[in-house]
């Protein structure tokens, strides 16, 4: 269980964003949670909570945008999904793949702030 | 105060810090010509004796190290040892994986560039491990044959994040009913193409098989590193 060090890395990371635009409050946290991330959706919001008692980030929202795995089809030559995260084939034709293109974000990529 | 929220775009990558100081140390590494092993697996996968037979045969041929990971004690540290291989223990208290920073301090005072190869052993956990990058050119993950074959479609994550799988305790495999055509073809479900080791670090069993490969790695090292 990391989730809550990672919580607390993001609420970190959009407090120096904060302070940079001169103290805004921010509202929402946005993230990009790649489902090869390693890191359990339902796990961070909750310690999303926690991570936020106490901080100027008190009551904000964390929202996460889950992304999927896609990898880099040979047969297709193209970026695409894969058949399931337990089997790492193009979802179009089966073809394997180990190539993933996409998938492994922990990203922090908007806030919604109030001036 | 304007009463709308505005959205501003920001873009920074949650893990950063852990990745600047992973490319850091992966850098570092290529430079000295030293090859770097982590191993991860659950816990009870026998990372321990591999890793100590391990050293104890790669040892009167090339300089090797080890750190290892553990949520407390000095146990496996003390069990490393005896391979006469210097070891280094990293107690992370409640945290359930390594990070590159802990590496990093754990090397201050070691001169790197003397050795062949440095293992990192991380605490034993199949999740936490896979989003932390250790700056390590080889991530092996351990699966012992008693711990089921669909391991794999359990933890896609961990698997996708390693090289090699090494199974262990095969002297076992038949006690267990051990089904290795199974887990083969688990593993190359979540990642194609993955190289396997079968072995026993009890029997000495696939430990050659193993010691040739990485010594077979350490050679590129050293001429990339000299050629530069």
């Amino acid at each position: 269980m990391h989730e809550l060090s990672i919580a607390m890395s993001i609420v970190e990371m959009a407090q120096e964003e904060a302070e940079l635009r001169g103290n805004v409050q921010i509202q929402a946290v946005h993230l990009r949670l790649g489902l090869l991330s390693g890191v359990v959706k339902d796990a961070l919001l909750s310690s999303y909570e926690m991570a936020c008692e106490t901080t100027p980030l008190e009551g904000s929202r964390l929202i996460i945008e889950e992304i999927p795995v896609e990898i880099y089809c040979f047969n297709c030559r193209a970026q695409r999904p894969v058949h399931s995260i337990q089997y790492f084939s193009c979802a179009e034709c089966g073809t394997p793949s180990a190539e993933v293109t996409r998938g492994k974000e922990l990203e922090v990529f908007a806030l919604e702030i109030r001036e | 105060m304007s009463p709308e929220p505005r959205m501003v775009e920001v873009r920074k990558n949650v893990l950063k810090q852990n990745d600047v100081i992973a490319r850091a140390l992966r850098e570092r590494f290529r430079s000295e010509g030293l090859l770097a092993v982590s191993l991860v697996s659950s816990p009870g996968s026998g990372k321990t004796t591999f890793l100590e037979k391990t050293l104890t045969l790669l040892r009167p041929h090339y300089p090797v190290a080890a750190l290892v990971g553990d949520l407390a004690t000095e146990n496996d540290a003390q069990r490393l040892a005896r391979s006469g291989a210097p070891v280094k223990q990293i107690t992370t208290g409640t945290l359930c994986h390594l990070e590159a920073s802990m590496i990093q301090k754990a090397l201050d005072g070691w001169d790197v560039g003397k050795l062949g190869f440095l293992f990192i052993e991380n605490v034993g956990n199949l999740v936490c491990p896979s989003s932390y990058d250790l700056g390590e050119d080889l991530r092996l993950v351990l699966l012992s044959v008693t711990e089921g074959e669909d391991k794999p479609l359990k933890y896609p994550t961990i698997f996708n994040s390693a090289d090699v799988a090494v199974i262990t305790k095969m002297d076992l495999a038949a006690a267990v009913d051990f089904n290795e055509r199974v887990l083969e073809r688990n593993i190359q479900a979540v990642r194609p193409g993955m190289r396997v080791l079968k072995l026993s670090a009890k029997t000495g069993e696939g430990m050659h098989e193993f010691l040739d490969y990485l010594q077979k790695l350490q050679r590129l090292r050293r001429q990339a590193a000299s050629a530069v």
